[in-house]
Formats: structure tokens, sequence, C-alpha cells
């Protein structure tokens, strides 16, 4: 076979960053913290309201679906994308736990007549739906699972759509807890959220290009104890060490976990601050 | 896109296991479909169950994976030679090269809801033998597929409902085009469980009959399960009458989490993106296999996209009155059907379809039919799922 003599760079300049997880509410916060400029001090996740959602599913809306929508729409906004036209990949380890435990709660019971509003809620996309409906976006939505390696999937298929498309992609990598008895099958501590704004070309808004390529090195771990804690205990947070460069403004090649042996290798150049 | 080779593939459903038992079925136009006695499920409607799901047995360093998912997941790898094909292909590109692209709604979140009966009475703890990586999450077929090959490279799950293992083509053949993998295992595997039939029910999508995809008497959906695999590679050395994957369409409906876009437009958009990115006109397709899902909304949906495109020029139908609906293995399934179609020359009909819905204006077939040896070169599949995910896939005839 010789047509893959020649693979094609997977590479994309990063626009906007949106961010969410324990005791680091959005970007700027997380931002500081990375920078050194502020201690970590975990706390619960804050929520901000989905605010992009009609009244009703506002009210109704899941912690999965707030941090997914939260953390996508502070990414679009630093970027000035347009959301309605904005091609989406999302990825997460699973979906709404709280609704899952509660059909699984009523199925073991003697009435398994399950709210039909629950059922759709149930699906894997459910986030993604609730995007598509608010931005009234028709663009191509990925949504992906890869268990502790959804952040890197997610990340493979954005930077294969920005080089093969040629438009920008937005990535939405995102976590949330199960409570329990599922929880001490599945411990994810809290919800998360890490999405990037990705565009095959640079603008006065780019932080960073990357470039991913495969590695069987282990991955880079952050510094701060606590910080680590986060990293290894949310899927999505397997992105820290990236957003720990693209804090600094600095350049380097960062290593995150994705499905061992093969890990990813991030080559970032960073631009810097405007 | 750059033509893909399908270099082997293989369906298990309700209607048999393998291509041989899937071909001789939908040649006789027969459905798989039988009353529901799933479980302990007592609900009015029919479903499609592969045989001997539960006796499948995996590997030995494989049982932490052992669910009914996963059970479907390696009978269908196991099936028509195609673990043989991968192994090969592993030979050919090594195991970092080989990537893994599963879709799937529900993966074995079976086994939790049994496990849910088997709590502790005291804590209320789940079982020791309830594992959720390797079961429940959606993540596990994949997982599993990787590790029965033991490959070393990607590996990704798609659940976007059912249209889950049609955009694992596409997502495949995107990093067939990067360079990043020289072969892609894609596919879905998605198995019965409570959650899907009493879901369907309580949203009254389900039928209490055999479902009857485009019929003017259409009342909802037979659930069925199924597992259906393709490997993909580069197609610089494909055989005159191999099958290649042309195009791929992805798109979002951006209207409801359960309706379907009462116009049909993402679907429009779905299929008008793949006939892009096969470098084709509508009048090329000789075939196209629908998402005919049979409820009300959907096909009237699907319907009139198809009809705004194509006309009256091109035949149709859905074959989800033989298999059931397999929901995030419905893709797969489907575009294995469009491979037998093409490679065997026979459009499949529709059973359980009688008296066609007069306000869809679209060539249906209700019984198979031999194909005209110069039209159908080209079929195109339709996928769409919850949360308006719609998928639509070509594939030809290499010449």
């Amino acid at each position: 076979m010789s047509s893959c003599a020649q693979p094609m760079a997977l590479t994309a300049w990063i626009e906007g960053v949106g961010f969410i997880a324990p005791g680091l509410p959005d970007w700027v916060s997380a931002r500081s913290v990375l920078r050194g400029e502020q201690p970590f001090t975990p706390a619960p996740s804050v929520l901000p309201p989905a605010d992009l959602l009609p009244s009703a599913e506002r009210r109704r809306a899941s912690r999965i679906v707030k941090v997914a929508l939260a953390t996508g729409l502070e990414a679009a906004l630093q970027a000035g994308a347009d959301v309605s036209t904005l091609a989406t990949v999302f990825s997460a380890s699973g979906a709404d736990g709280h609704n899952c435990h509660a059909l699984c709660e009523q199925l073991a019971s003697e009435d398994r007549q399950i709210s039909p509003t629950r059922f759709h809620n149930s699906v894997h996309n459910a986030a993604a739906g609730y995007w598509g409906i608010a931005t009234r976006s028709m663009a191509p939505c990925q949504v992906i699972s890869a268990f502790d390696a959804s952040f890197g999937a997610g990340l493979l298929d954005a930077l294969g759509q920005v080089v093969l498309d040629q438009q920008p992609t937005l990535l939405i990598a995102y976590d949330s807890e199960y409570p329990e008895p599922i929880f001490s099958k599945r411990p994810l501590p809290d919800v998360a959220g890490v999405a990037l704004l990705l565009s095959p070309t640079r603008s006065a808004r780019s932080l960073a290009r990357i470039t991913a390529s495969p590695t069987a090195r282990s991955a880079d771990p952050m510094v701060d104890p606590a910080l680590e804690a986060q990293r290894l205990s949310i899927p999505a947070l397997r992105a820290l060490p990236l957003l720990a460069y693209l804090a600094r403004g600095v350049s380097g090649e960062v290593c995150l976990d994705y499905l061992p042996p093969m890990q990813l290798s991030l080559m970032i150049d960073s631009l810097p601050p405007c | 896109m750059t033509p893909l080779l399908v270099s082997s593939y293989t369906a298990t459903t309700c209607l048999g296991r393998g291509l041989a038992a899937t071909s001789d079925a939908l040649r006789a136009n027969r459905s798989g479909l039988t009353p529901c006695n799933f479980e302990t499920v007592k609900l009015d409607t029919w479903i499609g169950e592969v045989a001997d799901v539960d006796a499948t047995v995996l590997p030995a360093p494989l049982s932490h994976y052992d669910c009914r998912n996963n059970r479907l997941t390696c009978l269908g790898l196991e099936t028509d030679g195609f673990a043989e094909r991968v192994r090969e292909a592993i030979g050919r590109y090594g195991a970092s090269r080989v990537g893994v692209f599963l879709g799937t709604s529900t993966a074995g979140i079976l086994q939790t809801e049994l496990a849910y009966r088997r709590r502790d009475p005291a804590t209320g703890a789940l079982p020791e033998d309830f594992f959720y990586r390797t079961t429940h999450n959606s993540f596990s077929l994949a997982e599993f597929t990787r590790d029965y090959f033991a490959l070393e490279g990607m590996a990704m799950a798609i659940s976007t409902a059912c249209s889950s293992s049609a955009k694992v083509f596409a997502a495949a053949a995107r990093q067939l085009a990067l360079g990043t993998i020289d072969a892609a295992i894609v596919g879905g595997v998605d198995t019965l469980c409570l959650t899907t039939l009493h879901g369907f029910a309580s949203l009254q999508l389900t039928s209490g009959q055999p479902c009857r995809p485009y019929d003017a008497a259409r009342d909802g959906i037979s659930i069925g399960e199924g597992a259906a695999f393709a490997l993909l590679e580069r197609a610089d050395s494909a055989a005159s009458g191999s099958i290649l994957l042309l195009g791929t369409g992805e798109s979002s409906d951006a209207y409801h989490m359960s309706s379907p876009h009462p116009e049909g437009l993402g679907a429009r958009l779905a299929m008008q993106a793949a006939l892009r990115s096969a470098a084709l006109a509508p009048g090329d397709i000789g075939y196209i296999n629908l998402h005919g899902t049979a409820t009300p909304a959907n096909d009237a949906a699907e319907g009139k996209a198809v009809a705004a495109l194509f006309d009256r020029q091109v035949p149709c139908s859905s074959t989800k009155g033989a298999t059931g609906h397999t929901l995030g293995a419905a893709g797969a399934v489907e575009a294995v059907i469009c491979a037998l179609a093409l490679t065997e020359g026979f459009l499949p009909g529709s059973p359980g379809t009688t008296s066609l819905d007069p306000a869809i204006d679209i060539d249906y077939l209700l019984q198979t039919r031999p194909a005209q040896p110069t039209s159908a070169r080209y079929a195109l599949s339709n996928s769409f799922g919850f949360g308006g995910s719609n998928c639509s896939l070509i594939f030809g005839v290499a010449p």
C-alpha cells in the first residue's frame, strides 16, 4: 500500500477554551490557577444555568447537559464563532448518571412504566441534542465515548474534521458523576468539562497551534498534587497538562493519556497573549 | 472522499447468523420478528431476537467483559470469517495501525438493569460480580473488540442513538484519509434490554404487531438486536466486484429530542452531503435502504426528504420489517444489507408492509426483486437517531 506514505498532520489552532471543574468555575479562574497566580482550592463544581435552552428545558436540564452547554458556549464566545453553523464533537465517558440510576431503579421494581422524558434523556447524545436544538445548528455533530480515554478520542476526531473539512470544529469533553450504587463501581467525583474551539486557520484570537501524534510515553502529570488528583479522577480533565501550557502561553511538547499503549503527544506552539 | 475498500463484512440479526442467512431471508422477503418474550418483559410488542446469544462464551482472558452485548459482539466477530480477515489485516499493517470504531445506543446496560435486582438488601450495593467498565459503559464493546484482537491503536465508541453505527463509517474514513490508521474495524452492536423496550413503549412508539414501514397503517417500531461489522481499508488494490464505501454525509436536525424534523430537513442534508462526498447525482443511486422505522413521524419525514431529492426514480425500502429496529446497530446492519444487494443483485422488499401510505411519493419496494444489472451500482443507506442525529452512507461496486 503506497497511498499512506505521507500521513497528514493532525493540527489545529485553538481559538477558545471553555472550562468547568471542581473549584474552577470557568477558564479565567482555571487559567490563573494553572499560571500559579492563585492557589487551587478544591470545591464542588459550580454549574451556570443553561441559558441557551428555552425556559422549560432550562429548568429540567441535568448537570451533564449544563456542563456541556456552558463549556461549549464559553469556548465559542471566546473564539467569536457562530454556534449556528459550527460542527461539534461531544465526548464523554457516560451520559446522565442520575437519570440512569433512576431508570435502573424503576426497571428493577414492580412498576416499569418509565417516563418518556427520562428515556429520551438517557441517550449518550442527549447533551449534543440539546446543543443542536438550542443553537439551531444543523452541522454534523459527533458523540463519542471511550471511558477514561474520552478526551483523547474526541480530540482525534475533532482534529480530523478540522484538517479534512478545513472548517472550525468545537470539541466538548465532559463527564458527570453517578449516584450510589453505581458510584462505587464508577467513582467519578463531580462534573467537569473542557471545550476547545479548533480552527484550521490562525486568527487574532488564536492561543496556540497544537499538533497531535501517537506516542508510547507516559502522560505528563500535573505538578500540584490536588490538580493531579483531578486529572486522574475525571476523564475530561486528562486535558489538564495541555491547558497548563495554554494558560502560561508557553510552547513545548506534552503527553496526554489516551488508550495505553497509545498515548497522545501534542506539540504546542503558543502565541504571546495579545 | 477517496473511496475505501470494504474488504470483509458480516451481519447477525434475528434473520440469522451471517451473510448467507441474511441474504436468504431478504430474498424470501421473510421477517425474523416474533412476539416479545424477552427476559421478564411483559409488553404487547414484537421483537427481533438473535438466537443463541447467551450460549456464546467469551475467550477466558476476556471473561470480565461477559454480558449479552459483548456475547453478541463476540458472536458477530466470529461469523463469516470476519475475525480471520481482521487478523490478516493486523498482520499486514501492525497492531497499532488498525482502529476500532463501533456504534451502540445502550451497550451492556442490561447487565446493570439485572444487577439492580441483586442489590445488597442492607447497603444497596451492586453485586461484586458486576463490572461497570466492561459491560455497561458505552465504550465496552469497542474495548472488548480491541482486546479481542490485542490491538494497540485508536479506538472509540460512537453513541448517537440510532445513527451510531452509520457514523462510525464516517469517523473511520476520516482517520484513513488522514493516514493515522491503515485499516478500521467498523460496526455496531446493540442488544435487547429493559431500557429500550420499556422506553420506546413509554413514548408510544412500539407497535403491537410486526412493524410495517411506510404502510398507511404503520403504528410503531419492533425493537431488534444485531451485530454487524465491516473492515475498511484503502481501495488502491480493490478487485473488480468488491464493495466500496464512496460517500458519507452527516447532519443534525436541531429540532427535537425524540421527533424528527417534520419536513425531513436534516435527513435531506445528510443525503445531499453523502452524494457530494461520493461525487454522485441522485440519479446515480440504484437503491435506497431507508431508515424506515415504521413510526408515523419518521417515515413521513424521511419520505418527504427522499421524494424531494429522488422523485420516484429510485427504488427504496426499509428492511426493519425483516430485522426489527436494531437501534445503534442499524446503520451497520443496513450497510451490510446494501453490500449484499449490490453484490448479489437484488433489491430487498419490506415484509409486513402491505398497503403503502399514499401520502409518501416514493418508489417503495414491497417485494424483493432482482436488480436491473445497469441500475444498481450504487446504494444509499439512511440512519437517523434521537437528538436529531442523521447519517447517510453510499456504497458501490468496484468496476
